[in-house]
């Protein structure tokens, strides 16, 4: 794998521009592949104005199957397209996506190994008013489960651009999970994502903050709030959760006496559970997780909602100081 | 190159003797595995038999050939008749037949895609086929390729929700290159599929959902090959052809026994049942 830290360990310019949802960086992005390559297509779940697939749909009608509200025989339909030589890229919502459709994405997707793209948006918590019911917050450990499948999470709308024209050019099933709510900018400006490898900001001397999408943020102000108070913390951005990018991970647990996994998913399961289980068997070292707790969710405001369920800063901190005070 | 192109067997006789090897290739897999899906495999094999040999354009030293016919057994538990109708084909030698279901063979207990050439895409879980189907003939059509589709379903395979979403798009998108079949042998696992969950009327709900419904006895070739015809002069939306067939057919003592859907025969089934195809 080589060396997997890509941009060293000092800090590089971040975009100062306004926080944009990773879902419009992803109907941008589909909409640029489709410009440059004829054997993209995209489906969609009568969602394409949600997911943004729509502008894709707009530009390119022909390539483009709505298949109404029937998220099985969309995955169905693209592992179809996929096998005539296409590049699906299938959306709806996370819920829906991998939940619906999990049986035909384990059998027609993966077990079939089909060249398929299933982008979901609405992944997590920050979905708000639309209540649990809609709360993708299982999705990564329903895909991380499955053989053959590739699973991202994508931090910001920066990151987003370069993981989809990635995942264009990966052949394989891949799953990728994107919000609805506009989040800040957090990777340098010159970042390009490297399937299967992690971003690391800094690696931390006493705690380290492995995190994955929206968490990456608050895990970046939770690390300089300690290191102001004499806690070194380490952030690491953990796009790809699976394959899980081990290298980054052993070098990150040899040097911490904590490690904080933060997700905007269950501490069932997803990126906490993929530390626990890589770290446990190849360097033990104490494993906190931020997550939602084994619970469903619930309508409100999203940064309500986080608070509720302590994805803050806030509550970062306080769960690294507490295990230094002991 | 084996090269087989459309219409090359039209002759009924030789169908019907092709027919009659692949039921006694089943047979024999199965034995020789202990296990397996007899029943449906045997009530679907003329109807697959038709559409591999009269109908399909392939080439089995070159399964990925991008001009071929595509074919997809939805009813995965049919294995046992695709793997033998590939063996006929010259996909793979006879021997291989041997080692149905055991470890590392290609032939799995249900059509893996990823370990023999050939299966266009795994099946097994039902009720997916369809939707593939489409999105093959969906692909195709992007490249202007008028390659056919195939695709046989099991008639309680139809009780899934998931074969009607696909019904939808294949008529929404006038999938006219898809060709459906139905094996409309009336039996699942737990008894009739009247009684476990009643599908009728079949014919009717294909039509109301936008298809072209075509009507034949699955087991007489020359309808078959109408129906197949009929099929591919089709234009505007997809067919299903609605195959009344008889679970076990071919083998008295096996004929609409619903507790051989999922049991192989013993080895003294087998012999008499060889006799009873070689004599019918």
């Amino acid at each position: 794998m080589g060396d997997t830290t890509q941009a060293g360990e000092e800090q590089k310019q971040i975009s100062q521009k306004m926080p944009k949802a990773t879902r419009d960086a992803y109907g941008e992005t589909l909409l640029e592949l489709g410009r440059k390559r004829s054997d993209i297509v995209a489906l969609d779940a009568d969602l394409s104005c949600s997911t943004k697939t729509g502008k894709f749909a707009k530009e390119f009608p022909d390539r483009f199957f709505n298949i109404g509200i029937a998220e099985q025989d969309m995955v169905g339909t693209a592992a179809g397209l996929a096998l005539a030589g296409k590049v699906p890229f299938a959306s709806t919502f996370a819920v829906f996506e991998t939940g619906r459709a999990w049986d035909q994405i384990r059998l027609v997707v993966c077990y079939s190994n089909t060249n398929v793209k299933l982008v979901a948006t609405h992944g997590g918590i920050t979905v708000g008013e639309d209540g649990a019911s809609h709360q993708a917050l299982e999705d990564i450990a329903l895909m991380r489960a499955l053989p053959n499948m590739t699973v991202i999470v994508p931090a910001d709308a920066a990151e987003t651009v370069s993981v989809i024209n990635a995942v264009a050019d990966y052949k394989g099933p891949v799953y990728v999970r994107l919000g609805r709510a506009k989040v800040p900018y957090v990777v340098p400006d010159d970042y390009q994502f490297t399937l299967g490898k992690a971003f690391v900001f800094h690696i931390g001397k006493d705690a380290n903050i492995v995190a994955a999408g929206i968490m990456v943020d608050m895990a970046k102000k939770a690390a300089e709030i300690l290191s102001r108070e004499g806690i070194d913390t380490g952030v690491i951005n953990m796009s790809t959760i699976k394959p899980l990018d081990e290298e980054t991970l052993l070098r990150v647990a040899e040097s911490s006496k904590l490690i904080v996994t933060a997700e905007e998913h269950s501490i069932v399961g997803g990126l906490g559970g993929a530390v626990c289980e890589f770290v446990s068997e190849n360097c033990p070292v104490t494993v906190k997780r931020i997550g939602t707790l084994d619970t469903f969710g619930c309508s409100g405001d999203p940064d309500a909602l986080l608070a509720l369920h302590g994805l803050t800063t806030g509550n970062i901190v306080d769960t690294i100081k507490a295990f230094f005070k002991k | 190159m084996s090269v087989i192109t459309k219409g090359k067997i039209t002759d009924i006789q030789e169908l019907t003797s092709i027919a009659k090897r692949i039921r006694i290739k089943i047979l024999h897999m199965l034995t020789q595995s202990g296990s397996g899906h007899t029943g449906g495999s045997l009530s679907a094999a003329d109807v697959a038999v038709a559409i591999y040999f009269s109908k399909m354009k392939f080439n089995p030293d070159n399964p990925k050939w991008e001009e071929r016919d595509r074919f997809i057994m939805s009813k995965g538990h049919a294995a046992p008749l695709l793997y033998a109708i590939m063996a006929e084909a010259g996909y793979f030698p006879g021997e291989t037949l041997d080692y149905l279901r055991k470890i590392e063979s290609p032939l799995q207990g249900h059509p893996c895609c990823k370990k023999l050439p050939g299966i266009e895409v795994s099946t097994g879980s039902l009720g997916q086929g369809l939707s593939v189907a489409n999105g093959m003939a969906l692909g195709l059509r992007l490249d202007k390729n008028p390659a056919r589709i195939f695709c046989i379903m099991g008639d309680g395979e139809t009780q899934e929700g998931q074969v009607w979403e696909a019904a939808m798009t294949a008529a929404h998108y006038k999938i006219d290159t898809l060709c459906a079949v139905v094996d409309n042998n009336e039996l699942q696992i737990d008894g009739p599929v009247e009684e476990v969950m009643g599908i009728e009327p079949v014919h009717d709900k294909w039509a109301a959902f936008g298809w072209h419904v075509i009507d034949v006895d699955g087991h007489d070739m020359e309808e078959i090959l109408r129906a197949l015809d009929e099929a591919e002069r089709t234009k505007g939306k997809p067919t299903v052809i609605i195959a009344k067939t008889t679970k076990g057919k071919g083998v008295s003592f096996f004929e609409d026994k619903v507790e051989y859907h999922g049991v192989a025969p013993s080895r003294e089934e087998f012999d008499k049942a060889v006799k009873e195809i070689n004599n019918g």
